[in-house]
């Protein structure tokens, strides 16, 4: 038992997921520490979208998964959602026919502190001012960069203890990414908020966690510290390519 | 003469058209969570109907039976999502057309099984002398009118307004995304039948009065309903309830310059006039896909 492991929030052993009879990932291991912002780095088909899909059972794995040492795989979305973990996903899973506030609404439905709700309303609005602004606009209506920003909003509004990131850059412009891995920095350190972040940006993930596992067709061949990683040039000439 | 004869059929036609929006609202709302239009919702809400007539025969005073039957066809509704609908979901489409066509000859024969075809008279709740002393409209009419009104704010109002209205419109919108800020997806749609089936309960209690009670009493109002939800779009609430009280007025308008024969005519041209022309409907959304 290391120190890295007793400090988990979420801890990954063995976890292998299968579409038909496509093996996606073949057991891997990873940990992402309390307070702490995990990525997980690879190329296209790697298997990167399909980890975080299996942290809220939206795929069928094998294999443990455990939240505060409690074991969450198997259950049902929706449940594990209501133990604290938010979930951006690939697409950003906007309610394009409701409108901004709307989406920030339907974030908190499962919060009963309507209060603290009424605050986060107004912290998240300080986050991303634009959203205030278009509050009563429709989703849909809104920039990629816009709906990338309500996306994260409504997992916030959840008040999540683990905030799960599906490569929240892609499709932005490089000033709005900027903007948004600056504001994941200031939830993660002000709120607590720990995150596993999933990315083909390999530099911008890498400066902002802490720790990092490179993941190649459902195995992870590289991992350590994001500091280590980043650092070793081999590794990054020959797997991150910058 | 003539002036007065047409404002009393809009009047009248604006107190069925009230019915036909109810039957409307209820199908757009389980269309929208399951993109089918449920055939059977006539013929729950012409069972539900039996019921209330049943228990006001066992002495259940009038507003007492509204109130069980409603709730009971709600439970109802949940039931039938949960146990019937729920494990066909994912089948294919034709498979669960059939399970609606089922489920409408199940209740269609156990009402005549039941209670036969006889056709009975059904009490309403409102004085059989026109009120305020008005001549153009019939007290059922204006109380059902009434009736229909305040349900459909109701329900207005509670999806507008209340967490769980928001939920229910979550799932049907998107039901990925409802799953993860925790909705729990499979009992909002049955929670959709639930409201549904209530709302057909009203109106089935509301219509029975001027249609009689037999078991086929809401074919054609279904028909209507169904003619109003694509008039207005049938993926818009607002627009199918005003879809039939547009089909009301109509229906009523036409058959007093055409004579009622054509009057049923008046929903099959507007169905086939829709599909054709708009096919999304007055307020409907016009799908357009990316490519």
């Amino acid at each position: 038992m290391s120190a890295a492991m007793d400090g988990s929030i979420l801890r990954v052993r063995g976890l292998r997921a299968q579409y038909g009879n496509t093996k996606v990932l073949h057991g891997i291991d990873f940990d992402v520490g309390k307070g702490g912002i995990t990525t997980i780095l690879g190329a296209n088909g790697a298997g990167k979208t399909t980890t975080l899909r299996a942290m809220c059972g939206m795929v069928a794995t094998q294999g443990e998964v455990l939240l505060d040492g409690e074991r969450i795989d198997g259950k049902a979305t929706e449940s594990i959602v209501r133990m604290g973990v938010a979930h951006v996903p690939d697409g950003r899973g906007t309610f394009l026919n409701f409108t901004v506030e709307e989406n920030l609404r339907i974030g908190a439905y499962t919060r009963k502190d309507r209060e603290q709700v009424q605050a986060d309303y107004e912290r998240i609005y300080a986050y991303f001012p634009r959203l205030r602004e278009r509050r009563r606009q429709q989703a849909g209506t809104l920039s990629g960069g816009e709906q990338q920003m309500l996306a994260v909003s409504r997992a916030l509004m959840l008040k999540p203890r683990l905030l799960l990131l599906d490569e929240p850059s892609f499709g932005l412009a490089p000033l709005i990414v900027q903007e948004l891995f600056e504001i994941f920095r200031t939830i993660n350190k002000s709120d607590g908020v720990s995150m596993l972040l999933v990315e083909q940006n390999a530099a911008l993930a890498l400066r902002l966690a802490d720790h990092a596992y490179l993941l190649e067709t459902g195995r992870v061949v590289i991992s350590g510290t994001a500091e280590s990683i980043r650092s070793d040039e081999s590794v990054r000439r020959s797997y991150l390519g910058y | 003469m003539e002036l007065e004869l047409l404002l009393r059929q809009i009047l009248s036609g604006l107190a069925t058209g009230g019915i036909y929006a109810s039957m409307a609202l209820a199908l757009v709302m389980i269309y929208q969570a399951t993109h089918l239009v449920n055939f059977a919702q006539g013929e729950m809400a012409m069972f539900a109907t039996y019921l209330a007539w049943t228990l006001m025969q066992a002495g259940v005073p009038y507003w007492g039976a509204f109130f069980i039957t409603v709730a009971i066809a709600f439970i109802g509704g949940v039931v039938i999502e949960r146990v019937i609908i729920q494990p066909v979901e994912n089948a294919p489409i034709l498979s669960v057309v059939i399970v609606f066509i089922g489920l409408l000859v199940i209740f269609n024969s156990l009402a005549g099984w039941i209670y036969t075809y006889t056709i009975k008279p059904f009490p309403s709740p409102f004085p059989s002398q026109p009120l305020f002393g008005n001549s153009y409209v019939g007290s059922h009419e204006l109380g059902s009118m009434g009736v229909t009104l305040v349900v459909l704010l109701l329900v207005f109002g509670f999806f507008r307004f209340t967490p769980l209205g928001l939920a229910m419109r979550a799932a049907a919108q998107n039901a990925v995304s409802s799953r993860l800020v925790g909705v729990r997806v499979g009992w909002m749609l049955a929670l959709g039948w639930g409201l549904a089936s209530a709302i057909g309960a009203i109106a089935g209690i509301m219509v029975a009065p001027i249609v009689f009670l037999e078991p086929n009493m809401m074919g054609g109002i279904l028909l209507y309903a169904f003619a109003g939800a694509l008039l207005g779009g049938i993926d818009n609430p607002g627009g199918a309830v005003l879809g039939g009280f547009i089909v009301g007025v109509l229906e009523n308008v036409v058959g007093l310059y055409l004579g009622s024969e054509v009057k049923l005519t008046v929903a099959l041209v507007i169905i086939v006039g829709v599909l054709v022309v708009r096919p999304s409907g007055l307020f409907g959304k016009v799908h357009v896909a990316r490519v």
